[in-house]
């Protein structure tokens, strides 16, 4: 889960500095599992998040002679990736039809919790079903690009809070806020899927 | 949410369910909660929430026609069967 299973000390700085394609290779290697994942996670799009692959991985190559390695090596990679991925969805936004766009919400506000309904011991098949994966992606969809990134980075990426907010820039007190108001929206949005499951399952039962 | 107290905790639940709160906060909204069923059952569902995102997160691996093309654009072909 965690990026931090291969630490920069894995690779050799200096060869990579120097161009050492095979020492590259292997950098390719390690990352682009974790790249190609928080590019998908963020974008949906599998051909988006390829392009988001080959440029972080393009830009790595050119600037690895200037890294200074005060951030770790997965960091910095993460942190061009972010940005490409930014980069893209903030495009695709100015092209989409504002019809199209998914309803989003002012980042600023913290969800009182509306629904209020006890879902936890809901049957594993119901919580894990494949139309309930797709009610969690496309919960994800509807955050504010800004709230989207911090939970990407910190629940699926599984990066701590300080490396999360080294990859956006941020202190971690505002990476921890944004963190709370995108998971209290997505347990809402869960809440209304789940509730709703629940309740036609019981009128269901009482039928039979 | 119903006590008028509750809203004071929301912007901590998230960090309490981490177990990354200041102990006396925690003491606090275990307190509350005690008492509490909407607050017990947001915390429960949150943290419900969170599990569910952990565990159906794919596997951080790249599809092999995608490996190929992204080796084949940096120039590293000759690394592909590594």
């Amino acid at each position: 889960m965690s990026s931090s299973t291969h630490s920069s000390e894995d690779f050799s700085l200096a060869a990579l500095r120097a161009g050492d394609r095979a020492e590259f290779a292997r950098l390719v290697e390690t990352y682009s599992g974790f790249i190609y994942r928080l590019a998908l996670k963020l974008l949906e799009e599998p051909q988006d998040a390829e392009d988001v692959l080959q440029e972080t991985f393009i830009k790595a190559y050119r600037s690895l002679p200037n890294f200074d390695g005060r951030s770790s090596l997965s960091t910095w990679l993460y942190r061009i990736a972010t940005n490409e991925a930014l980069m893209l969805m903030r495009r695709r936004k100015i092209n989409q039809i504002s019809i199209e766009e998914p309803k989003e919400t002012s980042e600023d506000e913290e969800q009182e919790p509306l629904q209020i309904l006890d879902w936890c011991c809901a049957p594993e098949a119901e919580l894990m079903s494949s139309e309930a994966r797709q009610v969690l992606d496309q919960a994800i969809d509807t955050l504010p690009e800004s709230l989207r990134v911090v939970f990407v980075l910190r629940d699926i990426e599984g990066l701590s809070t300080l490396e999360t907010g080294e990859v956006l820039n941020l202190s971690e007190t505002a990476v921890k806020t944004r963190l709370s108001r995108a998971r209290l929206r997505l347990r809402e949005q869960l809440t209304g899927y789940f509730g709703e499951r629940m309740r036609q399952q019981a009128m269901e039962e009482e039928r039979e | 949410m119903s006590h008028p107290g509750c809203h004071e905790f929301l912007s901590s639940l998230s960090e309490y369910v981490d177990g990354t709160l200041d102990e006396s906060l925690c003491v606090e909204i275990e307190r509350h909660m005690a008492d509490c069923n909407n607050c017990r059952v947001v915390i429960d569902t949150l943290r419900k929430t969170i599990e569910l995102y952990h565990v159906t997160a794919p596997q951080p691996s790249v599809p092999d026609e995608v490996r190929a093309r992204l080796f084949r654009r940096l120039d590293l072909d000759e690394f592909l069967g590594a």
